[in-house]
């Protein structure tokens, strides 16, 4: 089959590969209809994420139909059309039992890895490192799902492939991102990070009743579709201070809750940025944690800072003093995508919101390393790119 | 547990001079970072020139905070009797930087042979980092090798399961190659008697006949070899109720005494990992097996060495 290869930092490659193969009972093999480019594979073409291999296949957002069960499959069968979520989780362990797909204890096999960087593993993820288990991922004409009888849903033949793709990860992201502020009615929530992910999350915050909702980027095209798609306010960061800009919009108190939708790799105007990248060079951080230092300066006192935005090792200059000292609470996490996926497909289907309008670019999947390159740069008003691999 | 079987051989530990080689190394590299410390906080104009960096009043203020920081962390090197935490510590900042380093290398505003070179540099000391951390963590994984002792290692797990059920699992000694990987096959060959055999290693398998010698159900199992056979071999296991009806907290301990030494010291290190980093690994299949029905397996994880994550041939 084809598919697209990471082979280094900035390097792409569609490429052929051996067809998947059914390794457990538990697995599927799932021809895949349409898999989308995410803002956390630019983290692995920047090569932010360490373990990466030449040749692993990528790609995590992806849907399509069942061609293949293994035994332990019963709720799959062959035709059916699903979508499959970004963590690989059990199902039955302490983590799946209490809802936290993403960490879950047995679907990683490389677990040990983990634990070296982090303490303990979270689960695996398709196509994101061998770190998180050295699954291949899903910018390919097939993949092989574990634990098929956990994650993929179902969905019906009248909603497009578009309409539910995101339901693999970002619309269940930005939703986790706004239902981890706890709105409450009369909230504002500010956005750092006009994304897809970010997009969604405005979105979710709405429907979750915030009265207020504040996004912040600088690029035009994005900030023109949070006001218009989501009907969030804007904050250009290239032409405000964010803090200050806040700060006026909610009668000095600050938002009551801040989503940063932006992760490690935040751009880094001024002189933090020149702060960041010069340490940056001298190798003693890892990620610019501009949008979250902002986030957390930002939020009013006793209020909640959630973190969806990626990120890898370690930071600088975290101000745990802000924290501490105003009662702040701090939520994140990978998606736990499980959880969210039936109630938001009935979300979806009553026609309460359609995530397709991020979408700006489709693409053969041989397309697929232009599409990094593109969405890299923003380039073309570029916001969100599907693949079409068959 | 574990710290209790390090104390009790500690004494007999015979890499003791390497442990000083590596704790000479560990103190080359905390001066390393004192002095680059030095370097960026007396002299940040020439570091910055060095690097490649734009060489602005900012660059050089920040690079006297770096400064500061690597003196810190060169002190603390130097300063804790065993410093593999401050050691594994560098190496995850090398490595996450490294990465982070790639992208100076293509900001046009830096001089990117120089950046290229302080890579190449920062690839030089984590080289070094990583072996001075990972010999300094062996034997603090709860799995040391001593002379007469040979390998004894204690690790736990939780299961999601009664206790009976993962007793009855283990009790099955036929059961177990399907968790610990470096054995082939476990034969019942009789009441409480069985025969064991590795996988090959360096063309070589080891074979064994064990008796069980506690069998309390669910609580206990306890087997060791033969007299006279090619290893010595014992192990234990128990079976407690987890808190809050969690399911069953595992507690593993074993050991091998090798016949010269050579070929217990490899099996414990077969795939690649300590012998209590190996006995980790087979707890967790345990787990996954019990919990799950399987043990988990990726595209890169089914074949040995390093490859890239799609499906194989
Ligand atoms: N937690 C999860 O499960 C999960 C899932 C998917 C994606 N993510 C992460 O979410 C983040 C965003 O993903 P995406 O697909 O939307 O990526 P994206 O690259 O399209 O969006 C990031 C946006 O942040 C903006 N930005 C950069 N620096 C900023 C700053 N300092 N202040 C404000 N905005 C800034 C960029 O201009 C861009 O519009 C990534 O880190 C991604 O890895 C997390
Ligand atoms: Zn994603
Ligand atoms: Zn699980």
């Amino acid at each position: 089959m084809r598919a697209n290869c990471w082979i280094g930092k900035h390097d792409m490659r569609v490429q052929n590969v051996p067809d998947p193969k059914i390794l457990n009972d538990r697995d599927a093999i799932v021809r895949i209809t349409s898999t989308a480019i995410c803002g956390s594979d630019l983290h692995l073409y920047n090569g932010f994420i360490p373990t990466m291999e030449s040749g692993d296949i990528v790609g995590h957002e992806f849907m399509g139909e069942v061609i293949e069960t293994g035994r332990g499959v019963q709720n799959l069968q062959k035709g059916d059309r699903v979508v499959v979520p970004f963590p690989i989780a059990c199902g039955s362990c302490f983590s799946c039992q209490h809802g936290l797909f993403s960490v879950c204890e047995n679907s990683n096999p490389n677990a040990w890895m983990a634990e070296k960087m982090w303490g303990h593993s979270p689960a695996g993820l398709f196509g994101y490192s061998h770190l998180l288990g050295g699954y291949a991922g899903g910018h390919a004409e097939y993949a092989r799902v574990p634990f098929a009888d956990v994650g993929p849903i179902k969905v019906p033949e009248e909603l497009t492939d578009e309409q539910v793709l995101f339901l693999s990860d970002i619309f269940p992201t930005g939703y986790m991102g706004a239902e981890m502020c706890d709105i409450q009615p009369g909230d504002t929530i500010a956005v750092w990070g006009c994304g897809p992910v970010g997009l969604l999350a405005m979105k979710s915050a709405f429907l979750l009743g915030a009265e207020r909702v504040i996004a912040i980027d600088r690029f035009p095209e994005r900030l023109a579709m949070a006001r218009e798609k989501t009907g969030a306010e804007t904050i250009n960061y290239e032409e405000l201070s964010v803090h200050d800009a806040l700060k006026e919009m909610t009668g000095g108190r600050g938002p009551d809750a801040c989503i940063d939708a932006v992760g490690m790799e935040a751009h880094a105007p001024g002189a933090i940025g020149a702060y960041d990248r010069a340490k940056q060079a001298m190798m003693l951080e890892t990620g610019r944690p501009v949008a979250l230092r902002q986030a957390i300066m930002a939020c009013r006192n006793g209020g909640t800072v959630s973190v969806i935005g990626v990120y890898g090792g370690f930071i600088d200059k975290f101000p745990m003093g802000s924290v501490m000292n105003r009662s702040l609470k701090i939520r994140t996490g990978q998606c736990h995508v499980q959880r969210y996926m039936r109630p938001l497909l009935d979300r979806i289907q009553r026609g309460e919101i359609d995530p397709s309008f991020i979408i700006t670019h489709r693409m053969r999947l041989e397309d697929a390393p232009e599409g990094f390159a593109m969405f890299l740069k923003k380039q073309d008003d570029c916001i969100k790119i599907v693949l079409k691999p068959h | 547990m574990e710290l209790q079987t390090n104390r009790r051989h500690a004494e007999s530990r015979p890499d003791e001079s390497q442990h000083s080689q590596e704790e000479q190394l560990a103190n080359g590299l905390g001066w390393f970072s004192i002095g680059l410390g030095l370097a960026e906080v007396a002299a940040p104009r020439a570091v910055a020139r060095l690097a490649g960096l734009e060489n602005k009043g900012r660059t050089r203020t920040t690079l006297r905070f770096y400064g500061f920081r690597e003196l810190a962390a060169g002190i603390g090197i130097l300063s804790q009797p065993r410093p593999a935490g401050w050691m594994w510590g560098r190496v995850a900042g090398d490595l996450m930087d490294l990465a982070s380093l790639g992208s100076a290398l293509s900001s046009d505003d830096n001089n990117r042979a120089k950046v290229a070179t302080a890579t190449a540099a920062v690839v030089a000391v984590m080289a070094l980092d990583v072996r001075c951390g990972q010999q300094l963590s062996n034997g603090r994984d709860g799995g040391g090798m001593t002379k007469n002792s040979g390998t004894s290692v204690t690790k736990t797990v939780v299961i999601g399961r009664p206790p009976e059920e993962v007793h009855r699992f283990w009790r099955d000694f036929s059961n177990l190659p399907s968790f610990m990987k470096y054995l082939d096959s476990v034969q019942i060959t009789g009441e409480g008697r069985s025969h064991w055999k590795t996988r090959a290693l360096g063309g070589k398998t080891v074979e064994w006949d064990a008796e069980l010698v506690e069998d309390e159900a669910p609580t206990r199992i306890a087997w060791r070899s033969l007299d006279g056979s090619e290893i010595h071999h014992s192990g234990s296991v128990r079976f407690e109720r987890a808190p809050g009806g969690r399911g069953t907290l595992v507690r593993v301990e074993m050991q091998y005494v090798p016949p010269g030494g050579a070929v217990g010291a490899s099996l414990a290190k077969l795939f690649g990992f300590a012998p209590g980093q190996q006995v980790a690994e087979d707890l967790r299949r345990l787990k996954q097996f019990m919990e799950t029905g399987e043990v988990a397996k990726s595209d890169a994880s089914i074949h040995r060495g390093m490859h890239a994550a799609r499906p194989a041939e």
